[in-house]
Order: structure tokens, then sequence, then C-alpha cells
């Protein structure tokens, strides 16, 4: 503290930090990107262990005896569903009942905001099929929920024979502390979404349920079986969530744990566990990929994981022995691999290295505007001089944000217009219009100052920076919280940007870099490097095909599900990313 | 064991000899006392073959006792009636008690309206009304509640209770009830009634291997070969109102002895198997019933008041508490009395209390609400409110979760807190007068107007309890905020103090070498020094 009272000292230390404040910002970028980099290797991470006691060992029988019934029982749900030509609910509903089950429907539609085309569908329209397992002498307090979608096509056929014969085995058990739901939804996701929210009688998202008629008390941890054959050589966690929200570690540790003891190969994002079993990895081809119910549970303050698995009945039995809510380990995790996690406190810094540069350059700019170039002592000029400042400041501040809100607001309300005046479908009406306003956006606001001061000032461009800059660091500090992923990869890429931005740069290369460095091309870029992570790398034209699509989900994920993605992008960081814009175009 | 048997009748003899010796002592001391009081026990149970495959047994054991327990007298001498309850009785001049230990949840809609109703897993006393919905029943609660009896489970139908048994179940509800009942229809004087009620639910698939077929052993792994010999009645009866002429079920060995009983509003017919007979137990010189199914076919009449009740809503900071009330009546009508009590750490907001059926707003006629106050009481909603006939209605009310102190927190905070079920109270119109099928044989004298029996009767239900997560506070966190707080005042209150305790003096600028030096040899040359 002596070293900030001491002006001397003070001013030593500044004058430190602007005059090394490039190269400090460059080592702080690498240092960054390294520090991330280095989570990846193994001796940096730790090892998973498992926090909640009562998860623990236990004796368990670890047989589930009636594997060719489920697998007979899935091969009968595969007739009826394709003689329904949908879910089966009557022979569903039935098969429950003869199981011992209370079983109960629940009808849901919703018409989305505009037809979706990878999943064609526009008016959906389903049923729920559960049946409540109820444990005896347990009074309808806590409840566990097992899930399995009904895909369309010859998905996922398993799986549901499996849900059906794990509720006949279980029924014959007395042992259960909680009750058990047993769940088969329609339209994946949606359908998951109308259960839970007629399970909490809340409805944030619009949809139409009828309610539902029998219950469980809260629901304490849930699990998603997604199984498309019938002879399974390895298992996959998948842990996800809406907007990041993770699964409690234990729920992963849990899997982690089973998998050891069995000895069957173990995936992680279809990724393996640990190198050297990546032989056994490639072998696991049967291993489904698909689309399914994601961690909805997560917002709705219950944990889920979604596994493929086949005799899971141990991570059931152990979750009936929780006393608790899990919630003994980390929240905030990343897994590079099965064995291995980094905590919130390994993986923070790294994003704290890239926020700092935002702030030095924010300090950098706060010393060279509170020390003015020797022009006048007259403190009344300086202040008829601030309040164009004001204005010049504003402007531009007010016009992207209504760019971002016109982002956000127009591609949904305008696509009936888009459709009448140009040859395209709804949905590439609606992402083809947010292209054009994104597009638009940058021809727009950029000489606005100049209107309305006449001529802009030096001061007047470091004020914005300052403020665009503090504004980035506290959105991208936010955002990195909630979900590291998405802040991360959105600081990798606007921070440099953001730092070395001013109207002095040259004005194409730099106005190119920045569009190269916009949110949206980060995006088209990371659907390239997705797929290439995957191994079926695309031509350009198939890459921008997904790009679209991309956008078409992530706009339809808002409006169904509330993901909060494309409002963060529109109405904040594109915005932002445009004051950057109007910065560099100053005159 | 027969001779074992031999002595229990000794010990029971000396016993009443004593007993009346007793009696003779008071009446010469006192001069004025009566013929020593008459007791009476008497046993029966209740087996209602489910449609569900799932079966349901009701033990009652009943001790009458002529005696007074109040107005200071001392009572000393116990022979039916146990002896460590007789003396709390007279020693809190108890009036009444009821305490039930309940574990699980009656289904209703699958099981009906059990004869007993209880809360889930709860003790509960009335006027004094209490529920303690975490705790848990065990077999530590079996055996004293057991050794109550007068015949212990040595003989009679408390044999059968095995524990092993009676906790793999559905449902298990132990009760003990105590109150003073008439002697005679002008209630001059009272005698003290214990009843010890067992109800259990065996289940089909985990305690039947999923057959239809039930006999005592199979639900017991005991069978019958007396009565208690203290008893003055001692009777099995089976619910046959649904298996008329045998197309449900089978029962062996078959009796001829039926008895009809007006139970909840509905006409039952019962086989009664008489265990003081000697012929009941046949040549084999055991009892044991077995009941077997031969349709899975036919549904259960529906009980005509349902309730349930949850949580609704996400998160840690506010929710709803929904209670759904269905009255399945037809036709009728009737209200209904719903009382809630709700602990003060879920702050209900009772301006948003609706009470809706059929998409109306439903008035109740009555409503008192008592307002919690932080760590003393829990709030108190009672409400009448008029079910329209074949409805649902729906009470909603918002609450907002407080933060507890964190002493308060109970162990497993995680777990989350219980909410103890609301009880609901109604005087539901009889089954038999709904009953429009004209197609029974019955006299025409006795089908003009179709209220024959009581036309009403009381039916007190209990919903679920409800578990709701409050806001729980990582407990490690006091280390880290003893750190951060400490860390923070040292720094600010370090460099304020610092700022505050200096004394600021302009410094000269120091001189630099060579100008010192400089004047070190002008003073020695005695020339004033350079500035």
């Amino acid at each position: 503290m002596g070293l900030l009272s001491d002006p001397n000292r003070r001013r030593a230390l500044i004058n430190l930090l602007t005059r090394l404040n490039a190269p400090i910002c460059a080592v702080c970028y690498i240092a960054g990107v390294a520090w991330f980099m280095g989570l990846a290797f193994e001796p940096f991470t730790l090892r998973t262990y498992m926090s909640e006691n009562a998860m623990g060992s236990t004796m368990v029988e670890e047989r589930f005896p009636a594997g060719e019934r489920a697998l007979a029982t899935g091969r009968e749900f595969a007739a009826h569903k394709k003689r329904a030509g949908g879910m089966p609910v009557d022979w569903l509903v039935k098969t429950m009942q003869s199981r011992g089950l209370e079983v109960f429907t629940q009808k849901f539609s919703r018409t989305l905001p505009f037809p979706d085309e990878n999943k064609e569908r526009y008016m959906v329209k389903g049923t729920n099929v559960y049946g409540i397992l109820r444990a005896p002498r347990a009074p309808r307090t806590e409840a566990l929920v097992l899930t399995a979608p009904c895909s369309p096509g010859d998905d996922n056929n398993q799986a549901v024979g499996l849900l059906l014969g794990l509720a006949q085995y279980f029924r014959n058990q007395i042992y259960w502390a909680k009750d058990i739901i047993f769940l088969v939804n329609e339209h994946d996701l949606i359908g998951m979404q109308a259960w839970l929210e007629g399970y909490h009688h809340t409805n944030t998202t619009g949809i139409d349920w009828s309610p539902l008629q029998g219950r469980g008390g809260s629901i304490q941890a849930a699990l998603s079986l997604e199984l498309s054959s019938d002879i399974i050589t390895s298992l996959d966690l998948v842990l996800e969530g809406l907007n990041g929200q993770l699964p409690n570690l234990d729920l992963a540790n849990l899997f982690y744990a089973f998998c050891q003891k069995i000895g069957v190969t173990c995936t992680i994002q279809g990724k393996p566990c640990c190198p050297d079993h990546d032989a056994d990895g490639n072998e696991a081809s049967q291993r489904p990929t698909m689309g399914g119910p994601r961690a909805f549970f997560t917002c709705h303050h219950c944990w889920q994981v979604r596994t493929n698995d086949f005799s899971f009945i141990n991570q059931i039995l152990k979750l009936n022995n929780l006393l608790e809510r899990l919630h003994q380990s980390y929240f905030f995790y990343l897994m590079p691999s099965l064995s291995h996690f980094v905590s919130i406190g390994y993986y923070m810094p790294a994003f704290g290295l890239l926020a700092v540069i935002l702030l030095l350059r924010a300090l950098d700019l706060w010393v060279q505007l509170a020390t003015p170039p020797v022009r006048t002592e007259d403190g009344i000029a300086d202040l008829e001089q601030s309040s164009p400042e004001v204005l010049s400041v504003l402007t531009p501040l007010v016009i992207s944000h209504l760019t971002g809100a016109a982002l956000y607001f127009f591609p949904i309300q305008f696509q009936a217009t888009a459709v009448e005046h140009f040859p395209v479908s709804e949905s590439e009406a609606v992402v083809l219009t947010a292209i054009a306003i994104y597009t638009a956006g940058l021809a727009l606001p950029h000489n606005t100052h100049r209107l309305l001061s006449g001529e802009g000032v030096e001061q007047d461009w470091r004020v914005l920076k300052l403020i665009a800059v503090l504004y980035m660091a506290v959105l991208l500090g936010c955002t990195a919280l909630i979900n590291f992923s998405l802040g991360f990869i959105l600081a990798l890429t606007l921070v440099p940007m953001a730092a070395f931005i001013t109207p002095h740069r040259p004005k194409v290369l730099s106005a190119f870099i920045m569009v190269i460095l916009s949110p949206a091309c980060t995006l088209l870029f990371l659907v390239f490097f997705f797929q290439d992570l995957q191994e079926i790398p695309v031509s350009f034209e198939d890459g921008w095909m997904l790009f679209l699509s991309v956008i078409s989900q992530g706009i339809l994920d808002h409006s169904l599900y509330g993901s909060l993605v494309y409002p963060l992008i529109a109405l904040m960081v594109y915005p932002c990313w445009l004051l950057f814009w109007n910065i560099l175009f100053w005159k | 064991m027969a001779e074992q048997r031999f002595r229990v009748y000794v010990c029971v003899r000396v016993g009443a000899c004593v007993c009346m010796c007793l009696g003779l002592c008071v009446w010469v001391m006192c001069g004025c006392g009566r013929a020593h009081p008459k007791d009476d026990f008497q046993e029966e149970l209740v087996i209602r073959p489910l449609q569900s495959g799932d079966v349901y047994a009701s033990f009652q054991f009943r001790t009458l006792w002529e005696t007074d327990f109040m107005k200071g007298n001392k009572v000393s001498h116990y022979r039916l009636f146990p002896k460590s309850l007789g003396q709390v009785i007279s020693k809190f001049s108890v009036r009444e008690l009821h305490i039930s230990f309940t574990q699980g949840y009656w289904r209703t809609m699958q099981w009906g309206q059990p004869f007993m109703p209880s809360p889930p897993v709860t003790d509960h006393r009335f006027l004094r009304y209490a529920t303690l919905p975490r705790e848990i029943v065990c077999t530590e609660n079996l055996t004293p509640w057991k050794k109550l009896l007068p015949c212990g489970s040595k003989a009679g139908l408390a044999v059968l209770m095995k524990s092993e048994k009676l906790f793999h179940s559905s449902f298990h509800s132990q009760a003990v009830h105590i109150r003073p009942v008439c002697q005679d229809s002008e209630c001059t004087t009272t005698s003290w009634e214990l009843r010890q009620t067992l109800n259990v639910v065996f289940d089909l698939h985990t305690s039947g291997q999923g057959k239809r077929e039930w006999s005592l052993f199979k639900m017991f792994s005991r069978t019958l070969t007396e009565a208690c010999p203290l008893a003055s009645s001692s009777k099995i009866y089976i619910d046959i109102t649904d298996n008329p002429q045998g197309e449900q079920f089978e029962l062996t060995p078959a009796t001829h002895l039926l008895s009809q009983a007006v139970v909840l509003g509905d006409r039952r017919t019962f086989s009664v198997y008489d265990l003081t007979e000697a012929n009941t137990f046949g040549s084999m010189r055991s009892l044991n019933l077995l009941i077997r199914w031969k349709s899975s076919e036919g549904d259960m009449l529906r009980p005509l008041l349902h309730a349930e009740r949850y949580v609704a809503g996400y998160g840690l900071q506010t929710g709803e508490i929904h209670t759904l009330m269905y009255n399945y009546h037809p036709f009728r009508s009737f209200p209904i009395l719903l009382l809630d009590s709700v602990p003060w750490y879920l702050r209900l907001y009772i301006h948003t209390l609706t009470v809706t059926s059929k998409g109306k707003d439903n008035k109740p006629s009555y409503i008192h609400y008592q307002p919690s106050k932080d760590r003393v009481r829990p709030h108190l909603l009672e409400m009448l409110v008029q079910l329209p006939p074949n409805s649902v209605t729906e009470v909603t009310v918002q609450f907002e979760r407080a933060l507890l102190k964190w002493t308060e927190y109970t162990p497993d905070p995680n777990h989350g807190f219980y909410v103890g079920s609301s009880v609901i109270s109604a005087l539901v119109p009889s089954m038999v007068a709904m009953d429009t099928n004209n197609t029974k044989e019955r006299p025409l004298f006795s089908s003009f107007f179709p209220c024959k029996e009581e036309s009403s009767y009381f039916v007190r239900i209990y919903t679920e309890p409800l578990l709701v997560n409050l806001p729980t506070p990582d407990f490690s966190m006091p280390y880290n905020v003893i750190c951060l707080t400490c860390t923070v005042v040292a720094v600010g209150y370090g460099s304020l103090y610092n700022l505050l305790t200096r004394s600021f003096q302009i410094e000269e600028p120091n001189p630099r070498l060579a100008k010192r030096i400089a004047n070190v040899i002008r003073r020695l040359r005695g020339v004033p020094p350079l500035a």
C-alpha cells in the first residue's frame, strides 16, 4: 500500500506499465494460451475422486440377469414404433403397467418460431410416457429419473428395451429409498423440456403441456440412456448442460469408478479416457453418437449425466443411497479425460491472463486521458469541451446496441416478409436476415459522432475505447464464470483485437483482421475446427451450410429451451465488437 | 411347547387371584369401592385383497378397562391394560392420546381408503398436534409396541408379527390410540379404551414374487394355531365384497360365517374365522388362509376423496405449494377442512393464496390463518372449502425460502427440509347413497330412497410430506470468510492508518554527488555552499 500512497513510486509503476504495455500484453496473451494448453497435460491436473461418502463402496449386485429379455423388449418396442409411426403410447402404457409401475402420460405441443430444417419439424405434438416405481415405505419425497428418448427411425430402441427391463428388475427389489421415474420422451429435448416444466409446474419457454398426474417428490439425479446396438463394446459419458451448466462431478466420478470396476472401455464425449487406451477406443465403432436430451435437469436443479450404458444398476443403486443432493464435489470443472479433471481454480487463471490485457490497456488509456498534452491551464475550457465528448461517446454506444437489438429481434419478426420477397424457405430467411443485419452493422454507425460534434477529437476515441475495453472485460469475465468454454474462446479472438485497435492503424488490413476475429467468423472457424476434431473434414461449401444451420439452431435453442448464447452474442458481444469497429474508422 | 403354554395359563390365573385380593382389600379399606374393574381384550385381523394384487392386512387389538385414572384415583393394579401406559395417563392426566408410526405413503388411488388413516412417516398427537417427518420407523419401535399386548407375541394373532416380514412391505403403520369411551348409553361412567393397530400392505412384486397368491404363511411366515387365551374374541375377517360368487379369487379353507359392516360409507361383506373355536383350525391344528386369484380383471371403486401435494418451481429462492383435492363423486359436492402447518422458514405469501376448482375461483367459506413467528411457531392455515362434484380443487400459495442461521441447519442440510403433510378432514357422502345400480337384488321397500345407511361418513386423509431445499451455505465458508475479511481489514485498514499517521514533509531534492563533494570542499575553504 505504501506503493500507492507514495506518489513517486506510483508514478514509477505507472510509467513502467504504460511504457511496457504492449510487451506485457503480448506476454500475458501467450501465457494465457500456454496455461490453457497446459491443462491438457496430465501432471498439471487433478485425479478424480469421489467426494460423496454415500456413493462410496457399497455392497451391490452388479449382474443384470435380464439382458436378453431387455433386448427382446427393445425389438418389440421397435416393431410397435414402426406400426404406430411414432411413439407407441398405448403399448408403452400397457407394458409399464404390467411391470407394476404407476403409469401416466403427458401430452405437449409446441410451434417453433420457424421450421427446423435439420429435424424437419415445425408444429411439434407429442406424448411423454412415464412410469413411477414407488419406493416401498418411502413418503414420495425424493425421486431419481431414468430417461430414454424415443427417437425417430431405428435409433435408441435398445435403450427403451433396457429401460423397461430395468423397470421390471428394479420392481422386484425391496431396497429402494427413492421413487424411480422411468420416462420415455418423444421429440428428444422438447419432450424432456415439457416433462420437466410439467413436473415443476413452471412455464419458461411457452410449451403447451398437459399437467402431470403423478409425481415423486424432488428429483435428486437423472440418467439418460442412449443405446442403438445390441452389443456394447464401450461406454461413453456425455456431460452437457444448457448454458454451460454441468452436473456435479461426483456423477461423472461414479461413472468412472464403475468403468474401472467392470473393465469396459469408457470414453468421455467420444474421446478415449486415457492415451494408452487408444487402440481399444477405435474399435468401439458401434458407439452411438446422436443428439438426445442433454442436461436440462441442470437448470431445474437436479443433476444429470447421459450414459450410453448397459448395466449401470450400480449407479442407480448408489444414487439410491444418497442422503443429500449431490453437492459435495465440483460444479465448475473441465474434464480432459475421464480420470482427470481441472477445477475452476486451475482453469480460471488462463482466462485471467487474457482479461488482464484488457485491464492493462484500460489503465494505459486512463493514464493517457488523465495527463492531457499541456494545452490550457483553464478548467472552464475543459468543462466546455466535455459535453460534446459525452454525446460523441454515447452515440456509438446507443447505435451499436440498437443494431444488436435489431439482430436479436428482426430475423424472427420479419421472416414472413422475407419469404414473400425472396425465394427462400423460412429458416433460410431467418438465418440470412441475421447475417444481413450483422453485415449491415459494419457499414452503419461509424461516422455519427461527426454529425454531432463536427470534428472528432483525439480524446474522444480514447474515452470510447476505454469504455469499450472495460465493457468487454466485464462481459467476458461474466461469461467465463458461467460458461468457461464460451468465455475463453471469445476472449482468445476478441482480446487481441480489442487491445490493439486504434484509428491510426492501417485501415484496410485492420478491418480485415477485425472481420476475421469477429464473433461470426469465430463461429465459422469453430465449425470447421469441430469437424476436424471429429475426423470428418468438410469442404468449404458444406462447412458454410453447417454454419448456417448452426445459426438457425442457436436461434431455435434460444426460443425453445432458453439457451443464452444467441442473445448474448446479439445483444452484448456484437455491439461491443461494433464499438471497436467504430474506433477503427474514427476520423 | 404345550408345557410352556400351560405355564402361561398358571401365571395368568395367579395374576387374576391377586387382582381379586387387591380388589377386596380396597373394598375393605375404603368401604366405598366397587368390585374389581372389569377388563376385556379383543383381537382381530382384517385382510383385504386389493385389485392391484397387493394385500392389505390390518391388525386391531382392543383393551377395554372399566376404571378411572382421573379424579386422583391411584390405580396400581394392572391386568390386561399395560402398566407403562396407565402410569403415563394417570400421572399427566391425559385425556386422549394417539400416536402413530408410519413408514410409507398410503396409495389411495390403488389401495382405496385405509381403515385407519395415518400421516406418512410421522408421529402425531392430537390436542397437541405434532409431526416428525424425518423419523424412521423400524424394528425397535415394533418390539415395545408388541410388549403392550397382553399375550405379547407369544399367542394369538400377534404371533404373525415377525418384523422381517412386516418391514418387507410397501406400507407399514403402527399406532396406539387411547381414549375414554362410554360404558352405557347414558354415559354416566367411562372406561378406558386402548386400541393398538398395525396396518401393512404387502406388495405383489417384492413380497409375492409376482404371483397373485397369498397365504398367511407367505405374508407372515407363520400360521395360526390358537387365539390369545386372554382374548374374549379373536377373529380374522377377509373382505370378499368384490368377490361374492368367488369369481375374483378363491379362499381356502372356506367358511360359511359371513359378516356385513358399513365401512367408510361402503357396505362390505367379510368372511369370518373365529379363532376361539377349535374347528377353525381343522385337522391340521393350524390355520393357513390361502387367497388365490382367478383373474386380474375388474377395477376397484375409487375413493371419493383424494388429495396430493407438491412443490412447484425450481431454484432456491421462491416456490409454490400446490395442494390438489379430487372429488370423484358424480353429483354431490361436500365441504372439507384443510389444515396446513408450514414451518416458518418457508415464508408464505398469503396474499397469493388461490383456491380454484374447474377453472373458477372457489371462495373458501372460512379461512383461519395464523402467521408464523421466526423460530417460534409455524404458519397455520385452516380453510373450509366446498369441493364441487367430479372436480379437482387446487390450492396454491407461494413462498420464499428463508436463509437460516448457520447453526440452525440440520445434519445433511442438502437433503432438504421436510414440511409435514396437510390434513384434510371431510364428511364424504356415502357410497351406498351413490349406488344407482338397480340390478342388484334387494327388497323394493328399501330401494325407493337410496340413502339407507348413514348418508355421509367422516374421513381424514393426509397428503404427501414435502421435501424443500433451502439455500444452504457451503459450510467450509466461515474459514474462507475469515481469511477474506482478515485480508481486507489488514490491507484497507493498514493503508488508511498509514495515511492518517504519516507526517508529510516537503522533501529537499537530493543534491547530486558532484555538488555534494563541491560543497564539502567549499565548506573547508570557508566559502558559502552552492544552492
